[in-house]
């Protein structure tokens, strides 16, 4: 495999997986050329007139849809840890013999181990979205049989509409449809929220298959995937374990470490001016920035702020928000909580979005760079405020990139981060693997401090009456090493095996990732 | 050498541990040293924990051994303290110490009056919480040898809490180590006088004796080790005799620079139970208050134990500030933000104080030896609280360092 050095000097393949590439120009240099990805003409003469596209079984659509050895096939994460469809999915394909599938999910999850015997037969190639735990651990250990593709969720909006990549089948799973195939998360007993990430498959696939374990009767309204472009509807028992897919309640940490540096964070905007009326920012699910949107909550009432629109994953804190009257709206990207579904079925001001309106890089813009802030996690932060989010400092590729390269273009990107785990640190020299250019990173909130890049004089001046902990990133940076006992070894990786390439989110290769020597 | 012993442990195993580790030794009459680490961080500094480790076994004289390390990202000190306990268990003869290199950041010096508002106890076996602990802002940090330690980990307890004493930095906070009660506390002293302490907190006294028994002990280790240093106590009242005791106590050595009162052991020895509203101990407190004030030390409360009741903690912190209470037990890093804002002064304190402040500078101008404000004259120990009370408010940003401007008269 022959590795060409890219604009951000990092080692990255002419081809993978025969396709080939173009490595990263820098942000916004790259200009794409020509149209985007054309799909079949269809005519409704082939579909029954009473819309009803019901069949027996998922066997019987993946037969009709003419699945066969080297396909595509699209998966989506939105019934999150609980999926049960995608690991039923390869069962029936492994049973109809066919191989060499790409897997092209929009993210997996620990309950996708199922699949490593798929990728110990053949049956699976290789996977194109994300490598979660035990399917990350398998990747780099350089078993499975193609390279991995890494991609934000934009990204991955891009890549299908430039016709990268394209769909074979796309099998959606829908918490609630009708027979035309309409369909919506919003209700039904596997209730996940929104389909949004299923938006991009469902309008350029060859072939949509739609499964849902709550058929209702014509019309399913409202709907989010839109039984137009769908070939055929399946009925199962069950998509999945309701528990798993959200949880009943998300909770705030009660780590006095990471409510400390939430609690940085929601100051940082206060005092950095950020916060005002008519704001907005986007924070996730994790337990840190639950807790910044709670303290983020106290400062705006006490000062009478209120946002114009706040970016989920939505949880029950953003909706108190929402009907507490503190945003006009939610854009909502997914649901974690159940009260963050009720919120999207109810509230018209809690709005579903896609990776389309939120992400998509090759649009006419797009809704991340319009936000104020938000706030994000990493594995890895390095001097140069590069960061990383797929692997952590063992080499080990443990996570996918998610949304997180596409809000990095907020106005504000902080990353809130403890500076070490354990005995890791996260704050590095230099990061393993390459995900957000540290161009695009403004600030680095830890307990040990506040490191705002040297670029944005205009951040380091408004805070610079704050009480806040500002320090440069080397001084927490030493601060780490010296607590951890010494710079880290780098781990031992085999430098002529790729095993899985990150992709920017204009679709160039920005870095990869190679074996772990074991 | 003792011959009967050939293996022993030390440490903490398991999934849920973190930042610990396990050491066993079993002893070999040939082949070397044998080390077989198994840690999370093995791609990073296994090479680093190897080296470590038989750096400590030449110091202790191991030469033939099978070492097992299981390690969960424990950071050099805790390695370093797990690893000297399992030698000693066999070696008891073993005196010397393996001393991590003293952290320069913690070299600063303590005052007797200085703030003591919030300490944050951490338990003396439980490493993982001690590198994040000065970040959270307690004016004081206890390491916990007495009740968080089990009878059978006060060992291990001796050996992280010194290792912590030289190599975690404190952030500035009063470095403090509440001791076991006597005559057991006499023997953790030499666990921590070499080692910067600034605070000894000592349990369940009940007589001036006991005092005079630590000042003399750390005055022996002082002299032993040629620290200079000065360590302060804080005895902790906790129980009926106690309370009588506590001017006795309070006045009972020039190194006291606190009286504070436990009340979970003072309620049970009085055969109550303890409230939130804490009728039952109005007495206790205030005699200890009184006992203090009058040994011209500072008077600390005990600690508020539901830590996810910050609004109960709040009115506690107000209600110990009336009686006269200058500082408050923290348990958990999260209460040190409500105690410390609750102990500084209202709006209403800091324009007071800033009055009496300015005029006592213009006096000091005019060369007045008087100070009045208004028709009234201003007593010394007034001016001197008035001051610290501003002092307080600038270091807090509840004022700005150039308030004067447009405040004289």
């Amino acid at each position: 495999m022959k590795l060409i050095k890219n604009s951000a000097k990092r080692l990255v393949p002419e081809k993978v997986n025969n396709q080939k590439q173009i490595p990263f120009k820098g942000i916004g240099k790259f200009k794409p050329k020509g149209n985007k990805a054309k799909p079949p003409i269809k005519t409704c003469a082939d579909y029954p007139a009473d819309g009803n596209k019901v069949v027996k079984n998922l066997k019987e659509a993946l037969k009709r849809a003419g699945l066969k050895d080297g396909m595509t096939i699209s998966t989506h994460h939105h019934l999150r840890n609980g999926d049960v469809l995608t690991n039923y999915l390869f069962d029936v394909i492994k049973e109809m013999g066919v191989k060499n599938i790409r897997w092209f999910p929009t993210a997996s999850f620990p309950c996708h181990q199922h699949l490593i015997k798929y990728l110990d037969d053949g049956t699976i190639h290789h996977i194109e979205g994300s490598m979660n735990g035990p399917l990350g651990r398998y990747t780099s250990e350089g078993k499975m049989k193609g390279v991995g593709v890494l991609r934000s969720h934009g990204g991955r909006y891009q890549s299908i509409q430039d016709g990268e990549v394209h769909i074979d089948i796309a099998v959606i799973a829908a918490p609630t449809a009708d027979p035309f195939g309409n369909a919506t998360g919003d209700r039904g007993k596997s209730a996940c929220g929104l389909l949004g990430f299923a938006l991009a498959d469902s309008e350029y696939a060859d072939n949509v298959i739609i499964v849902t374990d709550n058929l209702v009767p014509f019309p399913c309204y409202p709907w989010q995937i839109q039984g137009n472009n769908v070939d055929y509807v399946v009925e199962i028992d069950s998509l999945g374990d309701p528990a798993k897919i959200v949880s009943g309640t998300t909770e705030v940490t009660k780590s006095p470490d990471r409510l400390l540096i939430a609690e940085y964070v929601a100051q940082f905007l206060e005092d950095s001016g950020i916060m005002k009326n008519g704001f907005s920012f986007q924070a996730g699910a994790g337990g840190t920035n639950l807790a910044f949107a709670v303290y983020l909550k106290e400062k705006m009432k006490k000062k009478g702020v209120k946002a114009r629109f706040i970016r989920g994953g939505s949880t029950k804190y953003l909706v108190e928000m929402l009907e507490e009257g503190l945003t006009d709206y939610i854009l909502d990207g997914q649901t974690f909580d159940l009260e963050g579904i009720r919120s999207m079925r109810e509230n018209p001001n809690h709005v579903n979005t896609s990776p389309f309106t939120s992400y998509n890089y090759h649009g006419k813009g797009n809704f991340a760079s319009i936000v104020d802030a938000v706030v994000l996690g990493a594995t890895e932060v390095d001097l140069n405020f590069n960061a990383n989010v797929v692997t952590h400092s063992d080499g080990y590729l443990l996570h996918g990139i998610g949304g997180w390269q596409n809000c990095l273009f907020s106005k504000c990107t902080i990353l809130a981060i403890p500076s070490f785990r354990d005995r890791i640190p996260v704050i590095v020299d230099e990061v393993t693997t390459l995900v957000g250019p540290g161009e695009l990173i403004d600030v680095i909130v830890t307990e040990r401090g506040i490191a705002i890049n040297p670029k944005r004089k205009d951040l380091l001046k408004a805070v610079k009456n704050s009480n806040l902990p500002i320090k440069s990133i080397k001084e927490i940076y030493n601060e780490v090493t010296e607590l951890c006992g010494g710079v880290p070894k780098k781990p031992k990786v085999n430098k002529n095996k790729v095993v899985a390439i990150v992709k920017w989110v204009d679709g160039t290769l920005l870095d990869s990732v190679f074996q772990v020597e074991r | 050498m003792s011959e009967n012993i050939k293996q022993t442990s030390a440490g903490k195993r398991g999934d849920k541990v973190r930042s610990d580790c396990y050491i066993e030794i079993e002893l070999k009459k040939s082949g070397g040293l044998k080390i077989d680490l198994k840690s999370k961080v093995d791609s990073m500094y296994g090479d680093s924990i190897r080296d470590h480790v038989k750096k400590m076994s030449e110091f202790f004289g191991l030469k033939n051994a099978n070492i097992l390390i299981e390690d969960a990202g424990a950071l050099p000190f805790v390695i370093a303290a797990r690893f000297e306990l399992a030698v000693k268990k066999i070696f008891s003869e073993i005196n010397k110490e393996f001393l991590p290199e003293f952290n320069k950041k913690n070299l600063y010096k303590t005052t007797k009056d200085r703030l003591r508002r919030s300490r944050l106890y951490l338990p003396g076996n439980e490493p993982k919480f001690y590198p994040n602990a000065g970040l959270h802002k307690p004016d004081g940090i206890i390491l916990d040898l007495e009740d968080s330690v089990s009878p059978t980990e006060k060992e291990a307890a001796q050996l992280i809490v010194r290792n912590a004493l030289r190599s975690i930095d404190f952030y500035g906070a009063e470095r403090m180590v509440r001791i076991n009660q006597l005559p057991k506390g006499l023997d953790d002293l030499k666990f921590i006088i070499p080692h910067n302490i600034h605070v000894i907190l000592i349990p369940k006294v009940e007589s001036a004796e006991q005092i005079i028994q630590v000042e003399e002990k750390v005055n022996e280790l002082k002299k032993k080790h040629n620290i200079k240093n000065e360590i302060y106590f804080m005895p902790i009242i906790e129980s009926a005799l106690g309370v009588i005791k506590s001017y006795d106590i309070a006045s009972a050595s020039k190194f006291n620079c606190a009286l504070a009162v436990g009340l979970e052991d003072y309620t049970a020895d009085i055969g109550v139970e303890r409230t939130n509203e804490g009728r039952e101990s109005i007495f206790a407190r205030s005699m200890i208050v009184n006992a203090a004030k009058a040994a011209k030390i500072q008077a600390i409360d005990t600690v508020f134990s539901d830590v996810s009741d910050m609004e109960g903690l709040r009115n506690s912190v107000l209600e110990a500030k009336s009686i006269g209470f200058e500082g408050k037990g923290c348990i958990h890093p999260r209460q040190v933000k409500v105690v410390n804002e609750t102990f500084l002064p209202t709006d209403l304190e800091i324009e007071k104080a800033k009055k009496i402040v300015i005029a006592f500078e213009e006096a000091e101008v005019k060369g007045l030896g008087v100070v009045s404000l208004g028709s009234k004259m201003i007593d010394a120990p007034v001016v001197k609280r008035a001051r610290r009370i501003v002092k307080l408010a600038e270091e807090n940003y509840l004022l700005k360092i150039n308030w004067r401007e447009g405040n004289s008269q």
